[in-house]
């Protein structure tokens, strides 16, 4: 926190020093510009969509504003609200037709988008066609006049700074893990309880105000607006700044903004001398540029830095931290999970075939089988990754079957991948504490703010907890992605068990194990069981299986094959035809 | 509005619609080749356009400065990655050659070619092999390199390659617009409508040109094989299909298409070095109304599109780039209701 202070205090600290104007002038830029792609750091960097449209939103800011101030009279304070209520009916719109769809669809939405309403700005006779709106008033606050220079140089850059402390802290939030999670597919996110589209659209919705602040800020500096600063080659512009600053940094918004901007101007002079006549021929230059960063450095100038960046363990403060709320846990013997003929077909071929057995509560189960037999569809139809053909997924005597993923989770039901799916850059301990996303309330408001404090210290304690049940306590503060493939496997279990499941479901928990590894893996199973956390396995390992099921549901060729013990199972010549095939 | 002007409107916009259609479907054959969206298709198109009107006036078009500058630069490229691949500097200069032969020889025949005033027909051909073989380079210099990245970074890429390219276009052609005589001159009365050569020829070039596509990926092998490779590439390699030849034959067709719909626009409408850009994103709005991989699909998009930009120019002429491209908003959420979602790991 102190750092941030020392932020905000050198905003003050720099209108005082004797800066020449000229460069202020271009640090009042920089800041307007740098708002605006610190939206397209949350929705580029961090959500992994791109859009072209910022530029649009900013016009839609700055010609609210000029608008009601020159024709209503209004007060500026006023219409900032209005352009924001504005900017966020259409980026909801936008962002509500868009974003169902896969990822390029946004971008392409965003170019028509940023397209049409330039036109329809530079046509429209209220707002002065392409001449604009001119002699839009200054800002100014209980009579002091803010909108010039200096004082606006402070307006500015407290804007930002505030808009960066409320994105670091939101980052760092429930709501924030879950943004987070959006960039490697929606699989993980949703089983873990997100709605991954809703918060799509937030971060959209986000991305657009912070846009919209900026075109506020802008209407009222320059005292006139035309088109062309909020056409498709500005949002092209903006999405430029941002990648080149390093689009995975709130920092790089500002050196992105402030590099782009100084080269522009540079440029602006300097090629058309070189060329002998004039036009932005800055373009050419942007174009290779955009490429070559693309191609050498494409986590942007910021991640130089950021590479030096000491990196500090997450201080640990929730040791007397309460617990989130618990849920009913099934009685011992209670039947649990009932799969009843369920079936699975693409075009004509039944890849389940009428599958039914049941979990008693308490129940460690094995669901085994050659490959292809069908097994993980089975766990995907469960888990409502897949939708049945028909049948029926019965969960403590609720209907699950046609529930998306999320609803699962929050029945009671947790699930790790076969593939491990995780947050690469996050820690572990952050990582895990996504599980326990279902289990808390606070969003991105109080994220933002900060008043979330009390569920975050719940929330981390849990993870930790989890993480120490599973064995591997000591690697919470470590970069997820670092972690061997075992750990990596644990984590996984750790974060489903943050979500306080009845059920745990795990897909091929033992791939790509060591010998040493899958006894460990075994001993927090069993460890598990005798906590009451019922579990089925799909696995391939036999040693594995054999040592922890009470039951075990073979499969082959979509169809069920045998139930039974393991010992049972070991036994049946059935099930040994299947593996090894038979004599002749 | 009564009958014939409806008629001149459809016609109108019918006639623009079979140009957007060429672009719609390069953009929809780049797409599903290398999974680039190809912001710069448009540009194709005023390069084409522009280089007609430079050979028309006895110039050297500008192209061909620039072909020779990017074959150069091509050829540096790939001569440094065969020679970083197996060190040996033989091998790097000879793929460096054969990169570079064709365009040179183009950029030179074109450069006899000026001065001897060769009729329209012979311009027109020179002037679509000239921009269709930037396609290649093109591919070769921004996006080769990059093949395996997610098609959200292949598009920022587009994005740059579409700034350059505008730029370029503007240090090579300059300010001025153009426009092109017609092919044909000739024109006929047909009830209330005016039917100009230039229409004929276009919709007949669109059509033959449509179903040369079709013909060639349903069905020649090496169009099946650059189907192959927009379904998986990790397979199509395994069979023995380049992705690098791929991707440069599917640019090399996109920009001859590009060039060939220059030429078409050319005569209809006065074109400037950025004129590309919006006639590209219309082809490309036509392209998305196809769900980006539908061939007929384009073809509807893209009629749909000009009809409906010469109807947005008759009732409210101001407003038809609005009408034209807030199009796609519906037409995005009609996909997204129809289509279901289809978003995981893509």
């Amino acid at each position: 926190m102190t750092r941030w202070l020392l932020l905000f205090a050198l905003v003050p600290l720099v209108a005082l020093l004797p800066v020449p104007d000229f460069w202020i002038f271009q640090l009042n830029y920089i800041g307007l510009y740098a708002m605006t792609c610190m939206g397209l750091v949350l929705l580029t960097g961090v959500s992994g969509l791109t859009s072209f449209g910022q530029a649009a939103f900013v016009g839609i800011g700055a010609y609210t504003t000029a608008w009601m101030t020159l024709n209503l009279g209004w007060s500026p304070w006023l219409t900032l609200w209005v352009g924001l209520a504005f900017t966020f009916v259409s980026a909801l719109i936008v962002g509500l037709i868009t974003l169902r769809m896969s990822g390029h669809y946004l971008p392409l939405a965003t170019i028509a988008w940023g397209l049409s309403l330039y036109y329809l700005m530079g046509n429209m006779d209220a707002l002065g066609k392409y001449d604009g709106l001119l002699g839009i008033q200054s800002l100014s606050l209980f009579g002091y006049d803010l909108g010039q220079g200096r004082p606006f140089f402070v307006l500015t850059w407290f804007i930002l700074f505030a808009s960066a402390l409320c994105m670091v802290q939101l980052l760092d939030s429930r709501a924030g893990r879950a943004i987070r999670s959006l960039k490697n597919g929606t699989q993980m996110a949703e089983a873990m309880g997100i709605n991954t589209f809703r918060y799509k659209v937030t971060a959209f919705v986000m991305a657009a105000l912070l846009a919209s602040v900026a075109g506020w800020l802008l209407a009222h500096f320059q005292r006139t607006i035309n088109p062309s600063a909020f056409g498709l080659k500005m949002g092209i512009e903006y999405l430029f700044m941002a990648v080149v600053g390093g689009v995975g940094y709130i920092w790089g918004a500002i050196v992105g903004a402030g590099l782009i901007k100084l080269m522009d101007d540079y440029l602006q002079v300097l090629l058309p001398k070189l060329i002998g006549t004039s036009g932005s021929y800055e373009v050419i230059v942007f174009g290779v540029l955009l490429v070559l960063v693309l191609k050498y450095l494409p986590d942007g100038i910021w991640s130089l830095v950021a590479r030096y960046m000491p990196r500090r363990d997450r201080e640990v403060d929730w040791a007397d931290a309460g617990h989130l709320p618990e849920t009913h846990k099934p009685q011992r013997g209670e039947l649990l999970l009932d799969v009843q003929d369920i079936r699975k077909q693409f075009g004509g071929l039944v890849a389940v075939n009428d599958i039914r057995f049941q979990i008693n509560a308490g129940q460690i189960v094995g669901l085994i089988g050659p490959n292809g037999a069908g097994k993980s569809t089975t766990f995907n139809l469960i888990t409502g990754v897949l939708p049945l053909t028909s049948g029926a997924v019965k969960f403590r005597g609720e209907t699950i079957s046609g529930l998306p993923s999320r609803e699962i989770l929050r029945s009671g039901m947790a699930r790790t991948f076969q593939h491990v799916k995780m947050i690469p850059d996050m820690t572990v301990l952050e990582n895990v504490a996504i599980g326990g996303y279902s289990r808390g309330h606070t969003g991105v408001l109080s994220g933002m703010l900060g008043t979330n404090h009390e569920e975050e210290k719940r929330l981390f304690k849990l993870a930790q907890q989890q993480l120490e049940r599973v064995g591997i306590g000591h690697t919470m503060h470590e970069t997820a992605g670092n972690l061997a493939m075992g750990q990596q496997r644990l984590m996984e279990i750790a974060r489903a068990l943050c979500a306080d499941p009845a059920l745990l479901l795990l897909d091929e928990p033992a791939a790509g194990l060591r010998h040493k590894e899958k006894q460990a893996l075994a001993d927090v199973l069993r460890q598990l069981q005798g906590e009451g956390v019922s579990i089925l396995l799909v696995e391939h390992d036999m040693d594995l299986v054999m040592e922890v099921c009470d039951k075990l549901v073979v499969m082959e060729f979509g169809t069920l094959l045998l139930e039974g013990t393991p010992k049972e199972i070991q036994e049946s010549p059935v099930v040994r035809a299947a593996y090894l095939g038979t004599e002749h | 509005m009564d009958f014939s002007i409806a008629s001149i409107l459809m016609l109108d916009g019918a006639t623009n619609g079979a140009i957007y259609a060429l672009l719609g479907l390069a953009t929809v054959l780049v797409f599903t080749v290398t999974r680039v969206i190809f912001i710069p298709q448009g540009e194709f198109v005023a390069y084409g356009a522009l280089t007609m009107a430079m050979l028309q006036a006895g110039q050297v078009p500008g192209t061909v400065w620039l072909l020779m500058l990017l074959a150069v630069l091509a050829a540096l490229m790939e001569c440094w990655s065969r020679w970083h691949h197996d060190r040996n500097l033989m091998h790097g200069i000879k793929s460096g050659l054969v990169m570079a032969t064709p365009p040179l020889l183009i950029a030179l025949l074109t450069l006899w070619a000026v001065p001897q005033n060769f009729s329209m027909p012979v311009q027109a051909l020179l002037s679509i092999a000239v921009v269709a073989t930037f396609g290649p380079l093109v591919y070769r210099i921004a996006y080769q390199s990059l093949e395996s990245a997610t098609p959200l970074v292949l598009l920022i890429v587009s994005v740059g390659v579409h700034f350059a390219m505008t730029g370029l276009g503007l240090l090579f052609f300059g300010a001025e617009g153009f426009r092109n005589p017609s092919f044909l001159s000739e024109s006929w009365s047909v009830g209330p409508l005016n039917i100009t050569g230039q229409v004929v020829i276009i919709f007949t070039t669109a059509l033959l040109l449509i179903a040369a596509l079709w013909v060639f990926f349903e069905r020649t092998l090496f169009g099946k094989a650059l189907r192959a490779t927009a379904v998986n590439r990790t397979g199509a390699r395994l069979m023995g299909i380049s992705t690098h030849a791929a991707g440069q034959f599917t640019f090399l067709l996109a920009a001859g298409i590009g060039a060939v719909s220059g030429l078409l626009i050319g005569p209809t409408t006065t074109v400037f070095y950025d004129s590309g850009f919006l006639i590209g994103l219309k082809g490309f709005v036509a392209a998305v109304v196809a769900g980006l991989s539908s061939y007929p699909g384009a073809l509807i998009g893209a009629l749909f599109v000009g009809v409906v930009e010469s109807f947005g120019s008759f009732w409210a002429s101001a407003f038809k780039e609005v009408i034209v491209f807030t199009l796609i908003l519906p037409v995005l959420l009609w996909r997204s209701l129809t289509s279901g979602h289809s978003d995981e790991e893509h």
